[in-house]
């Protein structure tokens, strides 16, 4: 094979806020450049996953190796790397930045700038990649191309009068596009001749090959039999084999070097070993130091997760099991409660990372699962000294031993337009949130900056966000670090007996809020018994709020004739089968529904 | 000889009475009279044709039920009775039942019933408030009812049973009281008192939002009245929603909660026979087809699986479901406890060849721990708690496949 002029390389990604069009934009790439034809095509090629292209997100960073024939004569390679496309999923999309050398940045010509544009563009400069704009959907009858011009310049202050004007979606300016990637994303930098210095953005598990790596070549050269080291890790493992990324597929090559983009597969078993952000080098010739930005992922978002089907958790450990293998952001280890049984606390990067585990269980597993109320790590300092980081309520010490307790914070930058700003500023004060700053972006349009708590962000924030500014208003958060709260485990009762599963941690002045209305929707949720029954809230073994389900004290079918018994007997076997899917705590029955009722909190 | 029990529907009413979902359909007496003459002769032609199935069976009760049977001429009736007469054995003090409802009935019809052989009838009232009977649909007023309450014991019934229901849609407590007063003090040998259920597909249950029905602790008021006033006056309650006096209980509804053996004759009807449940296709054109295609006691029945292809060919097959034993025993357990007395423990091993505690022993001892059943020598019954939860008590008698 020919050596490839690294002159000719073209190492970038496409970053923009969810639906103004990124994934559009990459698949007519890819369509243009003769990869694939439009037959071939399902409609985003780059969003693999089903779930994927039902959310129309992406969630795992895809990568595609494409040929490009110039104006200027010249056949070019372009890397292209999709980042995944949301705050979950930061680090990720961090790292995938660094494989880059420059960025197209997309922005809807009706929607201007969003939260996440500005996040996402701010990190591509962060990463000193060379960004450059283009303004999408320009057919849409509200576009206004010439606002958003502006909008660029002035706000992230990066020149935008040249930006190419297209429609990703009919395929408009696309070409101009592809000569834009040419003129101004930098060829890749590093030699050849230098130790092996390569940069791991993504692995998957492949069950014939083993882990397959993605990496960029940022200084010398790989190929087969290299002895390599993961210096962070420092896992070792001799390469098999190397290649580049066709759509969708794996095309083994002689050798990645300096400048290019690809995979590795060396027989290793574990994504762990290959972590996002570490850096590969050869055994027999390091390179001096790692690259930068490697980090060590924590879940931020932790939740019990159970078979509804008790003699189902073997099966659900062999599903968990196979996810990690394809994703070593997802922790879990084995729990046990007295109201659900058998089952796993699983740690996750942020909700969404949760709620695409917990469907993927479901579907591709199979999986019926009972999930309690999601939560963040507490710091508990003991008064002995200790300090445990608490990821399930029901651990939670005896308060006479908590010195005091801390809670994840994070810094919120919230794009919304004038009108809303006042209601959303109230639901930042709700969710206990401490105001920064506002920054005007435009005459209608503004950036408020906050710091809330985490726990108060992840259930249903976003939703809420939304709700409050009809839409209008988008979010981005980072982790700030941790701050002292005065915190509370609020403990439900049903008929006296305390239902560990139902715990959860709140801060000690919505406590009585929130108690009263989980008793609410738990009154709703529990099916009438033969008794009363009590369903209180309590902090440390205070009362705080209290409902009755009364007793169920007629129950009765009057009517029933010759004609009537089959279908009798089919009610009976209703009434039967509804007291199966329930969990027996005590000798109440509770629906599976009611453990996550607590997510429901704010339907009203 | 085996004991049968014949129910023989008649799918034809004045007008659909806004909470039924049964089989029945609005006629005219006069514009429709051929269709109503045709559907009589089907039904006489189907029990001639299979009496050859029952010649070892005794007949203890007839049942007509509907729709309303008192559309029918009192000829119609009179041959349809001699036909049972001429074919099957009928005992000699065998319970013979009509359903009349108020405003179909004449002196002439009344005393038609009584040559013809019936000699209980079952008059629907509902309600004793006219609105309220207006409300859901009926036909008639209170003073229509009195009027046939007084032919049928004119004509000589001697034994006589007064619909009622509860938790009607504007109903009160106190006129719920009233009817129920008014009911007992005609002194009917028999009382039946239903609550309302609303079933999917009926004007009530559709258009609910448009009605005030009684508020739960309202409708439970109603349900412990029926009873307590109801034993105040002599009447002892046998099942859960019949009250008669003395040696006046229903011999044919007992037979379908002691699974007896019972054959339904016309549209839709349901019979069961041994371990065998079946019924009759419910659409006219079918029905039509099936009696057509019987010969001396050929049922041309499939069993369920095959149900649907044959069906579709020939439309003249019957739905047939041929019961386990586990099915017939879970059907033994609660429809037995439907009847006060409950079901006998020795009547069950006789059946089955198990102990009922073989069967049913975790089950039974947590019942009886929570007071909603009691043992007594060779029977189990529901307790008073028990039977105003006994849809909860009844569903744990379901066994797992």
């Amino acid at each position: 094979m020919a050596a490839i002029d690294q002159s000719k390389i073209r190492n970038f990604c496409i970053v923009a806020h969810i639906d103004h069009g990124k994934s559009t934009l990459a698949d007519r790439i890819i369509e243009q450049t003769g990869l694939l034809t439009s037959r071939e095509m399902q409609a985003q090629v780059l969003d693999n996953m089903e779930l994927e292209r039902e959310r129309g997100i992406t969630i795992k960073a895809q990568t595609v190796r494409i040929i490009y024939n110039a104006k200027d004569g010249n056949e070019y390679i372009f890397n292209l790397i999709d980042t995944p496309g949301h705050v979950d999923f930061n680090y990720e999309v961090s790292r995938s930045l660094a494989a880059c050398d420059g960025a197209i940045l997309v922005v809807d010509a009706a929607q201007g700038i969003e939260a996440q544009t500005l996040a996402n563009v701010y990190l591509a400069l962060d990463h000193d990649l060379d960004v450059f704009p283009v303004i999408n959907k320009i057919d849409l009858p509200s576009a206004d191309p010439e606002r958003v011009r502006n909008e660029i310049e002035d706000v992230i202050g990066i020149e935008a009068q040249d930006a190419p004007l297209i429609s990703a979606k009919n395929g408009i300016g696309i070409e101009e596009v592809l000569e834009a990637v040419v003129e101004k994303i930098p060829a890749p930098g590093g030699s050849p001749d230098n130790p092996l210095q390569a940069l791991i953005f993504d692995s998957v598990y492949d069950s014939y090959k083993g882990v397959i790596v993605f990496c960029r070549i940022m200084e010398g050269r790989v190929s087969k039999g290299t002895s390599i080291r993961m210096m962070a890790t420092n896992a070792t493992a001799e390469v098999v084999e190397v290649g580049y990324f066709g759509a969708g597929q794996f095309i083994p090559c002689e050798e990645l070097s300096a400048g290019m983009v690809g995979y590795l597969t060396a027989s290793i078993k574990n994504v762990k070993d290959t972590a996002v952000g570490d850096t590969i080098t050869d055994v027999s010739r390091p390179c001096a130091e790692p690259l930068p930005g490697y980090k060590k992922v924590n879940s931020m978002v932790f939740c019990g997760m159970y078979p509804a089907d008790g003699a189902k958790y073997p099966d659900l450990r062999d599903a968990l099991e196979k996810l990690q293998l394809n994703d070593a952001s997802l922790h879990y280890e084995p729990e046990t409660s007295i109201a659900l049984g058998f089952g796993f606390r699983c740690g996750f990067l942020g909700l969404l990372h949760l709620e695409i585990i917990q469907e993927r269980l479901e579907r591709e597993y199979n999986l019926d699962l009972v999930t309690t109320a999601p939560g963040v790590i507490y710091r508990v300092h003991k008064t002995d000294g200790e300090m445990i980081e608490l990821t399930n309520p029901s651990n939670l010490p005896d308060p006479a031993q908590i010195e005091f307790m801390e809670e994840p914070v994070v810094s919120a930058e919230i794009m919304v337009t004038t009108e809303f700003i006042g209601s959303i500023m109230q639901l930042c004060q709700e969710r206990r949130g401490r105001y920064i700053s506002t920054e005007y972006i435009e005459a209608s349009r503004a950036l408020l900056k906050y710091e809330l708590p985490l726990n108060e962000i992840i259930y249903d924030f976003f939703d809420a966000l939304k709700s409050r500014s009809r839409g209008y208003a988008s979010f981005d958060y980072e982790l700030k670090g941790y701050e002292e709260s005065k915190l509370v485990k609020l403990d439900i009762l049903i008929n006296h007996d305390e239902v560990d599963a139902l715990s959860f941690i709140v801060h000690a002045d919505s406590a009585y809020e929130r108690g009263r209305r989980m008793c609410e929707k738990l009154k709703d949720e529990i099916p009438r018994h033969l008794f009363e029954i009590p369903i209180q809230a309590a902090v440390g073994g205070k009362i705080i709020a209290r409902e009755t389900v009364k007793a169920m004290r007629k129950d009765v079918l009057a009517k029933c004739y010759g004609g009537d018994i089959t279908r009798k007997k089919k009610l009976l076997e209703k009434q039967k089968e509804g007291k199966k899917r329930m969990r027996q705590v005590g000798n109440v029955e509770i629906p599976q529904s009611a453990f996550m009722s607590v997510l429901k909190l704010d339907d009203k | 000889m085996r004991e049968l029990s014949i129910y023989i529907h008649i799918p034809f009413c004045v007008r659909k009475c806004l909470y039924c979902d049964f089989l029945s359909f609005p006629v005219s007496e006069e514009r429709d009279a051929g269709k109503i003459e045709s559907y009589v002769n089907l039904l006489k032609r189907e029990i001639e044709e299979q009496a050859v199935r029952y010649r070892d069976h005794r007949v203890i009760s007839v049942f007509w039920g509907g729709g309303t049977p008192s559309l029918l001429k009192t000829e119609a009736i009179a041959g349809i009775m001699e036909t049972l007469y001429g074919s099957y054995h009928m005992a000699a003090d065998a319970e013979i039942t009509i359903e009349a409802n108020p405003g179909t009935v004449t002196p002439d019809r009344m005393q038609g019933y009584i040559t013809a052989g019936i000699n209980r009838i079952s008059i629907g009232l509902q309600s004793a408030d006219d609105e309220e009977l207006a409300r859901i649909g009926r036909i008639h007023d209170y003073r229509m009812f009195l009027e046939t309450y007084g032919l049928a014991r004119a004509a000589g019934f001697r034994n006589i049973n007064i619909d009622l229901m509860a938790a009607l849609p504007g109903q009160s407590v106190a006129s719920y009281r009233n009817t129920l007063e008014r009911a007992a003090a005609l002194e009917p040998e028999h009382i039946s008192a239903y609550s309302l259920i609303l079933e999917e597909g009926t004007h009530l249950y559709e258009r609910q939002e448009d009605y005030r029905f009684p508020t739960e602790e309202e409708d439970r008021q109603m349900y412990l009245l029926t009873e307590a006033y109801l034993s105040s006056r002599g009447y002892h309650r046998y099942e859960i929603s019949n009250y008669a006096l003395d040696g006046y209980e229903c011999r044919h509804n007992k037979v379908y909660w002691q699974r007896g053996d019972y054959v339904g004759f016309g549209l839709g009807a349901a019979s069961m026979a041994g371990n065998v449940r079946w019924s009759n296709p419910a659409d006219f054109g079918a029905y039509e087809a099936y009696i057509a295609g019987m010969r001396h006691g050929d049922v041309r029945t499939v069993c369920h699986e095959e149900r649907q292809e044959y069906k579709e060919e020939t439309g003249s097959f019957q739905e047939q479901q041929i019961l386990t034993k586990k099915e017939q025993m879970e059907e033994f357990m609660f429809l037995g406890l439907r009847l006060m007395c409950g079901v006998s423990r020795t009547e069950f091993a006789a059946q089955f060849g198990w102990q009922i505690e073989d069967v049913y022993g975790d089950v039974l001892s947590r019942l009886y721990r929570q007071e909603l059943l009691v043992r007594a020598s060779d029977r189990i019954r529901l307790t008073a708690r028990g039977i105003d939860v006994s849809n909860y008590v009844m569903a744990e008698f379901l066994l797992d496949p």
